[in-house]
């Protein structure tokens, strides 16, 4: 175990949020196609409100800061901000689209003591990067930012969303983040909007792009490796927590709006009306996400991929079910390995079953000579799996799934 | 042997975990933890307070250890520590630039 492991492991048993994400601001320049924020500015924190903040998450022990938006240096107190977590001596990462970001702003943030900057990349060709941030010239000031900020010695990582529009632009951003001598990262996940909306889901990359990413041996190293069928999962499997969302970690809005994760927006509580450390002790939500194992996913539970898949808890909660699973990485599963997920095993049999119901009424009816008497069989006999099927409750249905999985 | 001042670097980030210290070099992303005696050291370095004095009046009291002993082991510590760019040393008082209490 590394040194970090133990630490994180420690943090678990104490139960110490290691790291908090906090948005300074939903406002941004940019306006690009797949935020899921709502940029008006709803009341955000003052100055004071956050350094307030700040001094209850370095009390009950955060060590891991990471500041975001929006874009962080709309907030004219930006740098004051850093400057009071860096003296209570927060490992800081800001997240940024770096367009405000010049030589002057980059020195400060090397002054003061700035661990990593992740900035968001989408293309390495200003047509594509800015038809997606909708601000002309972006991609120019973004990569200029970069280099100002690795003149200065900082660490930077692109961060590239990958999306329909731009997932043929993929290679081209490795090699620019080579070219520039910055970590990569790549995210495919497109998450619905804070309000619900779910449309600009429809911006995700094809299933087919995600097997392409699974099958690229730069992102993934060893292929054959990354895609094997998860092994069966044992007990220890069972027992385990999801993420560390709620766990060791946790996400404050600009409002001052506590939930477990920035991906996980369940309301858990407010550091406006609470102390930091009552939400986190006692919020009735908290407690509720800490408690789930995955033995107690209805679905999840029986399926093969428990151990191995990437299942997030809160994209699962967007869903309408924090217990139950999380379609995108059913899908992620199933393109990683071949192997279709409980969830979607599920849905192929409640599918079957469905239509059945209404080529029975069909079939019942004397008139439809096109019919076999075959067809009629196998109607009755699925039909009478379905309602047996109806009488189960949800987890007898699924371990139908599960043998499933086994068997194929 | 010439007295050392000690002092803490502002290029980390730091955090008491369970009664270890972690420590973050922000120049090369080294990841460190002190044990409870390394800690009291590195709570010490006030860049005003002579390293013998850390060592008799903290360290000797609280863990009861040989006086001889326990400066070996601190000059090790300091050692390593400020080849990692954390902790700053130098033969004459420095300036305290970590005023921040370390939670
Ligand atoms: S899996 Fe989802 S909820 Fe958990 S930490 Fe990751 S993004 Fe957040
Ligand atoms: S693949 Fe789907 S059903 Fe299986 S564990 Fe992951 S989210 Fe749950």
């Amino acid at each position: 175990m590394t040194l970090m492991a133990e630490m994180n492991q420690k943090a678990l048993n104490l139960g110490i949020p290691l790291s908090v994400h906090l948005d300074l601001t939903y406002r941004c320049n940019e306006q690009c196609v797949h935020c899921y924020l709502d940029h008006d500015d709803h009341g955000e924190m003052t100055t004071d409100e956050i350094f307030g903040v700040l001094d209850q998450l370095a009390a009950a022990g955060v060590f891991f800061l990471s500041l975001s938006g929006g874009e962080v240096l709309l907030r004219r107190d930006f740098f004051s901000i850093v400057e009071h977590a860096r003296k209570l001596l927060f490992n800081v990462k800001v997240k940024t689209n770096a367009t405000m970001i010049r030589e002057k702003e980059a020195a400060r943030l090397r002054q003061l003591g700035v661990e990593q900057i992740q900035i968001s990349v989408y293309s390495h060709r200003a047509q594509v990067h800015d038809a997606i941030t909708k601000l002309p010239g972006s991609l120019d000031r973004t990569l200029r930012a970069i280099r100002f900020l690795k003149s200065q010695g900082l660490k930077v990582s692109i961060s590239n969303v990958l999306m329909s529009g731009n997932f043929a632009d993929q290679q081209g951003v490795i090699e620019l983040a080579k070219e520039l001598g910055v970590a990569y990262t790549l995210d495919p996940t497109i998450t619905p909007k804070m309000d619900g909306d779910t449309s600009i889901l429809g911006l995700r990359i094809a299933n087919s792009e995600l097997k392409q990413i699974f099958q690229n041996e730069e992102l993934v190293g060893d292929v054959a490796e990354f895609c094997a069928p998860p092994p069966p999962p044992g007990e220890d499997v069972m027992n385990g927590f999801p993420c560390s969302a709620g766990h060791t970690s946790c996400y404050i809005s600009p409002y001052g709006d506590v939930f477990p994760c920035v991906q996980f927006p369940l309301p858990s509580g407010n550091v406006r009306r609470q102390r930091f450390l009552e939400v986190w002790r006692h919020s009735p939500q908290l407690n509720d996400v800490r408690s789930i194992r995955a033995r107690d996913l209805p679905t999840c539970s029986t399926c093969s991929h428990v151990g191995t898949c990437t299942r997030c808890p809160g994209l699962a909660y967007m869903e309408g079910n924090m217990r139950g699973p999380s379609t995108a990485d059913c899908e992620k599963s199933f393109q990683r390995t071949g192997i279709p997920s409980a969830n979607m095993l599920k849905k192929a049999w409640s599918g079957l079953a469905g239509p059945l119901i209404q080529i029975q009424g069909l079939a019942n009816s004397a008139q439809i000579p096109s019919v076999s008497q075959e067809a009629n069989q196998l109607t009755a006999e699925k039909s009478a799996l379905r309602s047996n099927a109806e009488f189960l409750p949800i987890s007898g249905a699924n371990k139908q799934s599960g043998r499933i999985v086994e068997a194929l | 042997m010439a007295e050392k001042y000690i002092a803490r670097s502002t290029e980390i980030a730091a955090r008491m975990l369970g009664g270890e210290m972690m420590i973050m070099s922000a120049q090369d992303s080294t990841f460190f933890t002190l044990n409870e005696v390394a800690t009291v050291i590195w709570q010490a370095a006030d860049g005003c307070t002579p390293l013998s004095e850390i060592v008799r009046g903290k360290i000797c009291q609280e863990f009861e250890v040989d006086a001889e002993q326990a400066q070996r082991g601190a000059e090790r510590f300091v050692d390593e520590l400020s080849q990692h760019g954390i902790l700053l040393v130098s033969e004459r008082p420095l300036i305290d630039s970590s005023d921040p209490e370390i939670s």
